[in-house]
């Protein structure tokens, strides 16, 4: 493994900025640590955490039970006595089993305490399809969590996002939660030298355009951006906002895109139904209604359980292909 | 807002006179509106004190939308008095509009009015210049869209769509605005673009034409013509302004006005309206006299009871009047006023006139231009100014042998020129 990234210019994949992102935050506060269904000695489902045990040992580097619910419990226990735990949920779809512990525990304890307590936690998990895993293993539940109060719920969607946000969510002294998509971990990019840190407050325009904005997170937004590339060569300027936070959500940055570019596509792996995508579509009409010059238009996964075989999957998923068709008949009328 | 015509959908509140405090008396002007036909200033019609400015400056309102509160004399101030503007449109009816008695004008044209009287608070259909909703449905007209429309005075459901389900988008009204063609490519450019303000001969235009097409379309036009010898009334005219400075000097046009008025006194059926199928006495006589507008159109402002009046007190009402016609400086009440109207073609003008009634008023007389032609007086052949009135008149009010006495009178008025 290396540590490139606090030196030059480095090309890197997501899944080694967020073991990075790790290591990093465990050689700055020995008060972090991390925990998880094989994170030692497998070195992580994904193998974010590989090499951490070896070089942080089983202290700060602990296997748990395959008990969601406990693990979750004692790291909101733990960042309560004051630590400052990464739990790492092996995918959100295992989430549920601890959802009475991050909704009724991690996100109410501050306001039932009266402020006495802090929750500083972090809860890592992997996200999404793509992957053929089936309809028990492919959830997209960020949108779900992005309900709750009291949450923070974060979508790094770019190396850079991967490689820093855990930084600014240990930061933080509510519970956070981030998603790192399963299809991301393999992606490629180019870490900025001079950046060494990121907010997880605002929205962040990762290609400027004049005549439809397409709002996305996670691994929509490299689809996204494909989309955009496609559109600019038939003279349609696409602006690509990547959410990043989807609780609370930048309303801001979306707001001033969609003002100027009057035509929005919400892309979005989570079922259309009561999702992120529909909050965002009822803020724009509640708030900026009279800049709307088209109907808002989203691309979500279709209301099934993400089937196995790949083209059913494929079919299944937004693709760039779907944002393209709508991007251009919200600009063109065709 | 009140109804500047049968042909006012909205009206933009152009600025405010008053402020929430103000007290006002009937007739004061409190505010300026800007309709299609121009500026015009709206007058209140009860005394109390203003409580609250209900419409924003440059705000664009629907006929019938409330402008202001004012507490009436007695009312308390805080409470939510009566809606003073126009509580609802007119009592009456709209405002005329005519060729007259200026250079180039149209043919005899005459506005209509009466949405205002009967439903103020309903929509009516639209001058349109294209179907303004589809089959089965509103047209699809973006937010944005409908917004920038209002701003620029445009009625967005009258426009071609290229956006998405045919709906108008932005692009489709800038170009409107621009005044270019109905279709681009949405993903260009919008091209900046002049705000309209005031007046605009455009609208004008399909304001008239909205107005006199529904005349000619409902109104069953009788029209009845006689040549009067002005002999006499010029004659008096010429001792009258020998003695006086220019400034306080009669043109004919006060002496065709205020004969007319006084023939209406004789003859009230052709004065007032024709609404839900049957005729209503308009309460005074207040004719709508035709001013055309430098730029073309043309709108008929009333004079107030001008039966009642001298003729030096109608010349100054009639020079204020085209003045501020042309300056843009008419008031709402003046446009909701006339009772009949008046076109005269003046001393450039074609020999005679068949005008369209402006609905739902019931009759319009026109005068030509006077000319010395060969006239019998007295077994004699003689030059004469002669000028020829014409009468057009709703055949459902009133009939020809009535509109024969009514031009007779006005002819026999103008022989009596010192009685006038």
């Amino acid at each position: 493994m290396t540590t490139g990234a606090r030196t030059a210019a480095s090309r890197l994949t997501y899944r080694e900025a967020c073991k990075q992102a790790i290591r990093d935050a465990l050689l700055a506060d020995p008060r972090t640590f991390l925990m998880g269904e094989d994170v030692g000695l497998y070195g992580g489902c994904y193998a974010v955490s590989k090499g951490l045990l070896d070089e942080f040992g089983p202290e700060r580097i602990r296997d748990t039970p395959l008990a969601e619910a406990a693990f979750v419990g004692a790291g909101i226990g733990a960042a309560m006595a004051g630590l400052r735990p990464i739990v790492e949920i092996m995918t959100c779809n295992f989430s549920l089993l601890a959802l009475d512990q991050i909704m009724n525990n991690a996100a109410t304890i501050p306001h039932m305490s009266g402020g006495q307590f802090a929750v500083p936690l972090v809860i890592r998990m992997a996200t999404g399809g793509g992957r053929q895993l089936a309809a028990q293993h492919s959830h997209s539940l960020e949108g779900w969590f992005a309900h709750i109060p009291g949450l923070k719920v974060l979508a790094p969607g770019t190396v850079e996002d991967a490689r820093f946000m855990l930084k600014a969510a240990l930061a933080d002294p509510n519970p956070v939660l981030i998603f790192e998509h399963i299809v991301l971990y393999n992606a490629e990019g180019e870490l900025d030298p001079d950046v060494t840190e990121v907010d997880i407050a605002k929205a962040k325009v990762r290609r400027p355009g004049r005549d439809v904005s397409l709002l996305t997170y996670g691994n929509s937004l490299p689809k996204s951006l494909e989309a955009a590339e496609k559109l600019a060569g038939e003279g349609i300027e696409a602006e690509v906002v990547d959410l990043r936070v989807l609780r609370p959500l930048d309303d801001g940055t979306i707001f001033e895109s969609v003002a100027r570019t009057r035509r929005c596509v919400i892309v979005d792996e989570g079922w259309k139904s009561g999702s992120i995508s529909a909050e965002i579509a009822a803020r724009l009409s509640e708030h900026r209604f009279f800049e709307l010059d088209a109907p808002i238009r989203r691309i979500c996964s279709r209301e099934v359980p993400v089937p196995y075989a790949a083209h059913m999957e494929e079919a299944a998923l937004p693709q760039a292909s779907q944002v393209v068709e709508a991007a251009r008949s919200l600009v063109t009328g065709r | 807002m009140p109804s500047l015509g049968a042909d006012m959908e909205s009206g933009k509140l152009a600025q405010w006179l008053v402020k929430p405090g103000s007290k006002v008396r009937k007739g004061d002007v409190i505010a300026v509106v800007e309709t299609h036909k121009g500026a015009f200033e709206i007058d209140v019609f009860i005394e109390g004190v203003v409580s609250e400015l209900c419409a924003k400056e440059g705000e664009e309102l629907p006929v019938g939308a409330l402008l202001a509160r004012i507490a009436a004399a007695g009312e308390e101030l805080a409470a939510p008095a009566r809606t003073a503007e126009p509580p609802q449109a007119p009592p009456q009816a709209p405002p005329p509009a005519l060729p007259p008695a200026a250079p180039p004008s149209p043919p005899a044209a005459t506005p209509p009015a009466e949405r205002a009287a009967k439903a103020p608070a309903g929509p009516i259909p639209a001058p349109a210049k294209a179907p303004p909703a589809l089959a089965g449905g509103r047209k699809k007209v973006s937010p944005a869209a409908r917004r920038r429309a209002e701003e620029l005075g445009i009625d967005p459901e009258t426009l071609e769509g290229t956006g998405i389900d045919g709906s108008v988008t932005l692009a489709n009204v800038e170009l409107a605005g621009a005044g270019g063609g109905r279709h681009r490519t949405p993903a260009a450019e919008p091209a900046e673009l002049k705000r309209r303000t005031g007046f605009d001969p455009d609208q004008m235009r399909q304001a008239i034409a909205a107005a006199m097409s529904r005349s000619k379309r409902e109104i069953p036009h009788y029209y009845l013509g006689s040549t009067i010898d002005m002999a006499r009334a010029l004659g008096f005219l010429e001792s009258y302004n020998k003695e006086r400075p220019p400034e306080a000097r009669l043109l004919p046009a006060v002496m065709l006005l205020k004969a007319t008025a006084l023939a209406l006194r004789d003859m009230p059926q052709f004065n007032g309206f024709w609404e839900d199928g049957r005729f209503r006495k308009a309460d005074g006589i207040h004719i709508g006299w035709a001013i055309a507008l430098r730029g073309g159109g043309l709108i008929a402002p009333a004079i107030r009871h001008v039966d009642d009046r001298s003729l030096a007190d109608l010349m100054e009402a009639l020079r204020d009047l085209v003045g501020r016609a042309r300056g843009g400086g008419i008031r709402g009440s003046e446009m909701m006023e006339p009772t009949f109207t008046v076109t005269s073609m003046g001393d450039r003008g074609a020999e005679s006139v068949y005008g369209v009634i402006y609905p739902p008023q019931v009759a319009i007389l026109g005068f030509g231009r006077a000319v010395e032609r060969p006239w019998v007086v007295d077994g004699q052949i003689v030059a004469r100014p002669l000028v020829t009135a014409s009468l057009a008149a709703d055949h459902r009010a009133s009939d020809g042998h009535g509109g024969s006495l009514f031009l007779a009178a006005v002819d026999r008025y103008l022989q009596e020129p010192e009685t006038l």
